[in-house]
C-alpha cells in the first residue's frame, strides 16, 4: 500500500519538530496511567502499616542493580542521539544496541527476581501489596520491552541512513521508562 | 498530493489514512452502535412501562437481560456514540480542513486507532451472545458487583465489556495525541492562536481533558481486571482491598469525560451560531478561558457522585463547592453565546434550530444538577430518576442534538449535497417535542421517589401506582415517537444523496477555512494550502459591502492593532484568492 507523508506532518507552527511534540504527548498520557497506579499505592501504604513487612522481602539489591543498569541504558541512548545528529550511522546503532542490551539485562534480572519471590510464596494474591508490586513493575517491564523492540526497528532504519530523528524520539522514550522506574524502585524496595 | 494510481475499494475506504475517510468511518460506525443503543432503551421502557410483556422485535425482558440492556444502552451511548462521533468524528473531518492542512499529522496512527476501536466494538457486541449474555453491572462498574462473576452473574459478559471499554480508551488517546499535535503544529501560515475556529480548540482541549483524566483508570481497569480473571483484591475489602477506590478513580475520569463530550458540542453550537447571527462570535477570548477554568475545575469535582458512598462529611463539604463553582464559568459559556445572538440578523435554518435547542434543553440539564451538587439534596435524589432525567437534559443535547447540528451543519462539505431544510425542520420539532416530554414525567417520577435500576415496579407496592404507571406510559410513548421521527433524518439523508444537485463550496457564505475547499474535498484537501489572514467570525464588519470575510483572503486584519479603518481591499463575493 502506498503512503505518502501529508504536507500536516513536516509542518511546525510551533517550531517544536512534529515528532518529539507526540512523543511528549505520549509522555503526558503515560505519566497520568503510572502516576494513578503511584497515587494508589500510596494512599494505601498510608493506611496499612502492615505492608511494610511485607516490603521487607523484596530485593533491594537486585533492584538496585537494575537502577544502576537502567539509568546506563539511558547514557547509551543519549550517545546514540548525538551519533546521529552527526550522522554517524555506525556509531548510533552501536549505541542503539548497548541500549537495547541494558534492557535486555533489566528484564533478566527482573526475571530472576519474580522467580525467588514466586518460589518464596509471595505471589500475586499473597496480600494487595505484591499484588500492587506485580502490576506496576509488570506494566513497566512491558513498557521496557516496548521501548526495545522499537529500538530494534530503529536500529534497522538507522543502519541505512533512514529517519535519523527517531533516534531522538526514542531516546525521550527511554528516559521516560527510566524516571518511572526511578520512582518505582524507592516506594516498592527501600520504604520499609 | 494527488495519487498516481487508481485507489482500490479497499485501499480507498477501508485502509485508507485518509483523515475524511477515517472521519467518516467513526461517524458510521458511531451510528451503527448508537442504533443498537437505541434499541436497547427501546426493550427496557417498554418493560418498565407495560412489564411483563412481551417486546415487539426482542420478546420477554429477564431481570438478567434488563440488568446488561440498561448497562450497554449507557456504556454504547457515551463511549461508542458520543466520543467518537463528537470527538473522533468531527475532529478528524473538521481540524485539518479549518486549519487549512492536507491531513493528520501522523496518518497512520489515525488509521490504527480507528481499527483499534472498531475491535473495541466488535468486543463488546461479541460480549451480547456469550453464555450469561452481556455485563450487567451499570456503566460505572463499581465492585464488588463487577469484581465478582458470583454477584454479576456474567462471568464472561463483564471482562469482555473492561477489554472493550479499555481498548476504546486506547483508541482515543491515539486519536487524541493526533489531533493535539495537529492542531499545534499544521496550522496553515498566518493561523495564530486567536485565529482558530473555537470547534478545534473544543475539541483539542477535550482531547486533552480525556487523556488527563483518563489514565488512572486504565491503570484502574488492569487492577479490576486482575480482580475478575486472576483473583487479585484491590477492590475486595475481605482480601486488604477496597471498594471504594474504584469509585474515586472511575469519577476522577467520569467527571471531566461530561466535559470531554461537552466541549466539541459547544464548539460547533458557537460556530453555526456567529454564522447564522451573521455576527462576529462575542468574546472569543472568554469563552476560551472559561472552558480552560471548567476544564482545570472538572478535575477536583469527581467525589460529588459518591456523597452516599460513606465519604466524609467534611470532604464531601469540599466538592459541594467546587461543584457549585464549575457552574459559573458553564454559565458564563451560555451568557456569550446569548449575546452572540442579540443584535444579529438570525436565520432559522436547520443547523441553528438545533444549536438554539442545544442551549435551551442543556440549561435545563444544568440547572438540575445544582440539586444532586449540594451534598443535602443529593442524599434524597441519589439514585432516583432525577438523577436520570438530569444527566439525560445534559447527555442528549450534547450527544443527539450536537450531532444533528453539526451534521446538517458541515452535511453540504463533508457529501457534497444539500440536505432539505423542510424535513430537517420536521425531523427537529419530532425529535425536540417528544425528547422533553420523555424525561419530565422522569423528573416527577425521581422526585416522588422512583429509584433507578429496577426490573419491575409492580414489585414495590409504594411505586405500582395507576399515577406512576402514567407518567411511565407517557415516557415510553414519547421515546417511540423520538425514535419513529428519526426516520425522517434517513429518509432526508437517502434522499439528498440520491440527487443529483451538487452543493456549492461555501452555501452559508461562512469565513472559516473548510469552505474555500470544494464540496466534497478531494484527497488532499486543496490543490494549493490556504494561508489565514484573519480570525475566523469576521461576519458584518462596517468596512466592508459583503456581511462575510474569508479567513483566507488577502488583506487587512481588523484584529491588528496597526488596522485602519476605512474600505481597503474588499472585493465583493468573490474572494482574489487565487487558491480558489
Amino acid at each position: 500500500m502506498s503512503f505518502q507523508v501529508p504536507i500536516a506532518t513536516n509542518r511546525s507552527s510551533t517550531g517544536i519538530p512534529t515528532s518529539r511534540l507526540g512523543v511528549w504527548w505520549v509522555l503526558a498520557s503515560e505519566i497520568v496511567i503510572f502516576g494513578g497506579l503511584i497515587m494508589c499505592y500510596l494512599m494505601f501504604r498510608l493506611h496499612h502499616e502492615s505492608w511494610s513487612f511485607e516490603a521487607e522481602h523484596t530485593n533491594p539489591w537486585a533492584g538496585g542493580f537494575n537502577t544502576f543498569v537502567l539509568l546506563t541504558s539511558s547514557l547509551f541512548v543519549v550517545l546514540a542521539h548525538q551519533a546521529a545528529e552527526v550522522k554517524d550511522t555506525v556509531k548510533s546503532v552501536r549505541y542503539i544496541w548497548y541500549t537495547i542490551f541494558g534492557g535486555f539485562v533489566f528484564m533478566a534480572v527482573k526475571a530472576y527476581e519474580y522467580t525467588t519471590e514466586i518460589m518464596h510464596g509471595y505471589t500475586m494474591f499473597k496480600s494487595v501489596f505484591w499484588s500492587f508490586y506485580y502490576t506496576a513493575t509488570g506494566i513497566h517491564g512491558f513498557h521496557v520491552m516496548a521501548g526495545m523492540f522499537i529500538m530494534w526497528m530503529i536500529s534497522r532504519d538507522v543502519k541505512k541512513g533512514k529517519n535519523l530523528h527517531r533516534v531522538e524520539v526514542i531516546g525521550i522514550y527511554w528516559h521516560f521508562v527510566d524516571v518511572v522506574w526511578i520512582f518505582l524502585f524507592p516506594l516498592l524496595y527501600i520504604a520499609k | 498530493m494527488s495519487h498516481a494510481h487508481e485507489m482500490s475499494f479497499w485501499e480507498k475506504y477501508v485502509f485508507s489514512t485518509d483523515h475524511k475517510v477515517i472521519g467518516l468511518q467513526y461517524m458510521f460506525t458511531g451510528i451503527f452502535m448508537a442504533i443498537i443503543g437505541g434499541f436497547f432503551v427501546y426493550v427496557f421502557r417498554m418493560q418498565l412501562a407495560f412489564p411483563g410483556i412481551s417486546v415487539p422485535g426482542y420478546g420477554e425482558v429477564t431481570p438478567l437481560a434488563y440488568n446488561s440492556l440498561v448497562t450497554n444502552h449507557g456504556t454504547i451511548m457515551i463511549f461508542w456514540f458520543a466520543m467518537p462521533v463528537l470527538i473522533a468524528a468531527f475532529g478528524n473531518l473538521l481540524i485539518p480542513l479549518m486549519i487549512g492542512c492536507d491531513d493528520m499529522v501522523f496518518p497512520r496512527i489515525n488509521r490504527l486507532s480507528y481499527q483499534i476501536f472498531l475491535l473495541s466494538a466488535i468486543v463488546l457486541i461479541a460480549s451480547f451472545f456469550v453464555p450469561n449474555g452481556g455485563f450487567g453491572g451499570a456503566w460505572t462498574a463499581y465492585p464488588p458487583l463487577s469484581a465478582n462473576a458470583a454477584y454479576n452473574a456474567t462471568p464472561l459478559g463483564a471482562p469482555m465489556w473492561l477489554i472493550a471499554v479499555a481498548l476504546e480508551f486506547v483508541a482515543f488517546l491515539l486519536g487524541g495525541i493526533n489531533f493535539i499535535t495537529t492542531l499545534m503544529n499544521a496550522r496553515a501560515p498566518g493561523m495564530t492562536m486567536y485565529k482558530i475556529p473555537i470547534v478545534c480548540w473544543m475539541i483539542v482541549i477535550a482531547s486533552i481533558l480525556f487523556m488527563l483524566s483518563v489514565g488512572p483508570l486504565i491503570a484502574g481497569a488492569v487492577m479490576l481486571l486482575f480482580d475478575q480473571t486472576l483473583g487479585t483484591s484491590f477492590y475486595n475489602a475481605a482480601g486488604g482491598g477496597d471498594p471504594l477506590l474504584w469509585q474515586h478513580l472511575f469519577w476522577f475520569f467520569g467527571h471531566p469525560e461530561v466535559y470531554v463530550v461537552l466541549l466539541p458540542s459547544l464548539g460547533i453550537v458557537a460556530d453555526i451560531m456567529a454564522v447564522f447571527s451573521r455576527k462576529k462570535l462575542f468574546g472569543y477570548k472568554t469563552i476560551l478561558y472559561s472552558v480552560f477554568a471548567t476544564g482545570i475545575l472538572s478535575f477536583v469535582v469527581w467525589a460529588h457522585h459518591q456523597f452516599i458512598a460513606g465519604i466524609d462529611p467534611r470532604m464531601a463539604n469540599l466538592f459541594v463547592i467546587t461543584t457549585l463553582l464549575i457552574s459559573v464559568p458553564i454559565a458564563e459559556l451560555c451568557f456569550v453565546y446569548i449575546a452572540t445572538l442579540y443584535g444579529g440578523s438570525i436565520t432559522f435554518s436547520t443547523p441553528m434550530l438545533w444549536a438554539l435547542s442545544f442551549l435551551v434543553e442543556f440549561l435545563i440539564g444544568g440547572v438540575t444538577g445544582i440539586f444532586l451538587g449540594a451534598s443535602g439534596a443529593d442524599v434524597y435524589f441519589h439514585d432516583t430518576y432525577f438523577v436520570v432525567a438530569h444527566f439525560h437534559y445534559t447527555f442528549v443535547p450534547i450527544a443527539i442534538i450536537g450531532f444533528y447540528a453539526g451534521i446538517t451543519f458541515w452535511f453540504p462539505k463533508i457529501f457534497g449535497k444539500m440536505l432539505s431544510d423542510r424535513l430537517g425542520r420536521i425531523h427537529f420539532w419530532g425529535t425536540i417535542i417528544p425528547f422533553n416530554f420523555i424525561f419530565i414525567p422522569l423528573f416527577i417520577l425521581g422526585t416522588a421517589g422512583q429509584h433507578r435500576r429496577i426490573w419491575n415496579y409492580e414489585h414495590f407496592r409504594d411505586l405500582a401506582s395507576p399515577e406512576f404507571y402514567n407518567l411511565r406510559v407517557i415516557a415510553t410513548v414519547s421515546l417511540l415517537i423520538m425514535i419513529s421521527f428519526q426516520f425522517v433524518f434517513v429518509f432526508n439523508f437517502i434522499k439528498t444523496m440520491r440527487s443529483k444537485k451538487k452543493a456549492p463550496k461555501n452555501p452559508w457564505n461562512s469565513n472559516t477555512l473548510e469552505w474555500t475547499a470544494d464540496s466534497p474535498p478531494p484527497h488532499g484537501n486543496w490543490p494549493v494550502l490556504p494561508t489565514c489572514y484573519r480570525g475566523p467570525y469576521e461576519y458584518n464588519h462596517p468596512d466592508r459591502e459583503s456581511d462575510f470575510w474569508p479567513q483566507n483572503e488577502p488583506g487587512p486584519d481588523p484584529a491588528d492593532p496597526d488596522y485602519k479603518s476605512g474600505p481597503a481591499t474588499d472585493s465583493g463575493f468573490q474572494s482574489t484568492n487565487p487558491n480558489l
